[in-house]
């Protein structure tokens, strides 16, 4: 007899398993050795908890960020599946460490459900593990996860990783120093979000701005590769590109050197508001992981603190470590 | 190193393919084989693999080939919202390469509009189409009813038979539609062919693909 299971899910069998559980515990080590504590936290969450996130159905961003999944309780209350683990611990801070000083540090690993396509290395049910650093400042939070990213991956044996770094603040910084209309910001930054050059240049065609501004709003957010791209900003790009090169001074050098810096990184979740960060392969065609600042989230569940973290895609973690092992992927040719 | 950086491209089969393989010409590249050949799919000693344009974005977003060209029209169409939110590629849109110049439409027959009666009197309207996101986008965002019946071959059918009121199909000319005693009602959107880019390789192979971009631009 065959009994379905749903669509982007699937069953992990001791083969895959004992792969997939090599990888974390690797992961696990890493984390608990730079003082990193692992959390559970519920797979089901009260839809007006994730709310306060900014994750409802009518908000911005792409359908990845939203909870996808929604059952009533007995009653009658909604009930979400999690999309992510930063906002349930941006919970666990606010009501089970109101007064601990920070820095706070967790990890997980756990699943994450999201109403995606499913495709390769996209299922719907999501192993994620990763690390959330709370009460710590940019630069230097910044740096610390960017660190224990590095040796997470180093340590789990993934070679060829670059690690792309941008700022979520860096285009509209921008878009006010060249006096874009307020009202044209969101449509230009939407643009951007869906990966849309041309739609881009189009939008700023209509703005009425002098030609060497609107040539600057296109060009900007498609600069990106080594500290070169940050030693040649001069003026009104400097000055957005400040977070970055504040990062990249701290950073050690072996992180550096793993660092592509791209000033049109942004991520389809819209907490972030500082340092954003994309973790690539040429094993995989899309991205491995990801994170970046949150810095006003943990406010909204009231304990305002400065916040950092990021999240892998163990499955995707597996298939580029499979990849490099074979000599073969996406852009391993 | 050929004359694309070592980049895989995708090149569309289909009404885009000539005037692609003439811009990979004017790079440089040996496109004799590709124009003579057209039961081959993979030409990797000059870094192209040739499909329909509908399947291009799909390559490219698997990372199977870092850069690629195809329609506005299929762009819109795979990312078009609604439901079909699950289906946006993740892929970047990097250049207009202005040629394959063509108009999304809403056409009905010659005449009174046998769409707009079917709105008034029965308040819903059918519409068949290739383009059932864009179609169902377009009806949605106007405030119209609509009901969208995909069809895969010739659409200019379907309103003649009376199955439906209205079409939403792509016009370079409007011979087709006129020949079928169709008229243009609406504009929806203008379509030409499109650079794009895998997310991964736009990063990793960041001057490589700058290059190529320049080198279109430049014309």
């Amino acid at each position: 007899m065959i009994h379905p299971i749903p669509s982007g899910t699937r069953d992990v069998l001791p083969d895959e398993t004992r792969e997939v559980r090599a990888i974390t515990d690797a992961l696990r080590a890493v984390f608990e050795r730079h003082g990193y504590g692992e959390i559970y936290t519920p797979a089901l969450e009260y839809e007006s908890v994730l709310a306060r996130a900014g994750h409802t159905a009518q908000s911005a961003g792409s359908a990845e960020a939203q909870p996808a999944y929604r059952v009533f309780d007995g009653s009658g209350a909604a009930l979400v599946l999690r999309s992510d683990m930063t906002v349930p611990i941006a919970r666990v801070v606010a009501t089970r460490y109101p007064t601990v000083e920070p820095p706070l540090r967790f990890c997980y690993l756990a699943h994450c459900y999201r109403g995606v396509r499913p495709q390769r290395g996209q299922p719907r049910e999501l192993l994620q593990a990763g690390i959330e650093l709370i009460g710590a400042p940019a630069p230097q939070g910044t740096v610390e996860a960017l660190g224990v990213l590095c040796a997470a991956l180093d340590t789990v044996g993934l070679e060829g990783y670059r690690i792309g770094l941008g700022d979520a603040s860096l285009f509209p910084s921008l878009m006010a120093g060249l006096g874009v209309p307020e009202d044209a910001r969101p449509r230009l930054l939407a643009a951007l979000a869906n990966r849309d050059f041309v739609g881009l240049e189009q939008e700023l065609a209509g703005l009425g701005l002098a030609a060497q501004d609107r040539d600057l709003l296109l060009d900007v957010p498609q600069r990106r590769g080594g500290p070169d791209v940050l030693a040649s900003s001069a003026g009104v790009v400097a000055d957005a590109a400040a977070n970055m090169r504040q990062v990249y001074e701290l950073l050690d050098e072996k992180v550096a050197e793993r660092v592509i810096f791209d000033f049109g990184l942004v991520r389809s979740i819209g907490y972030y508001t500082g340092a954003v960060f994309e973790v690539y392969d040429p094993a995989l065609g899309a991205p491995i992981g990801g994170g970046g600042r949150y810095d006003e989230l943990l406010g909204r569940f009231g304990r305002s603190l400065p916040a950092v973290g990021f999240a892998l895609g163990v499955d995707r973690l597996h298939i580029a470590l499979m990849g490099e092992e074979r000599g073969t992927g996406a852009l391993l040719r | 190193m050929s004359a694309t950086n070592g980049l895989t491209i995708a090149v569309p089969r289909g009404a885009l393919f000539s005037e692609t393989v003439d811009l990979l010409e004017g790079l440089g590249l040996d496109t004799s084989e590709l124009r003579s050949n057209d039961r081959k799919l993979l030409f990797e000693e000059i870094g192209v693999i040739t499909m329909r344009p509908s399947d291009v974005p799909t390559y490219v977003e698997a990372g199977a080939a870092d850069v690629g060209i195809t329609g506005k029209d299929v762009l819109l169409e795979q990312a078009a919202r609604g439901s079909g939110d699950l289906a946006r590629r993740e892929v970047y849109e990097l250049l207009d390469l202005g040629y394959g110049r063509c108009t999304m439409v809403l056409a009905s027959k010659a005449g009174p509009d046998p769409a707009a009666e079917a709105l008034r009197r029965l308040g819903v309207m059918r519409v068949a189409t290739k383009y059932p996101r864009i179609a169902a986008r377009h009806l949605e965002e106007t405030g119209r009813q609509a009901e969208i019946v995909e069809v895969k071959g010739s659409v200019e059918l379907a309103p003649l038979t009376g199955m439906v009121e209205a079409i939403v199909d792509l016009t370079a000319t409007g011979t087709t539609l006129r020949e079928h005693d169709l008229v243009v009602r609406e504009e929806i959107v203008e379509c030409t062919a499109r650079l794009i880019a895998n997310p991964v390789a736009h990063k990793l192979r960041a001057a490589a693909v700058d290059e190529l971009l320049e080198r279109l631009r430049a014309g």
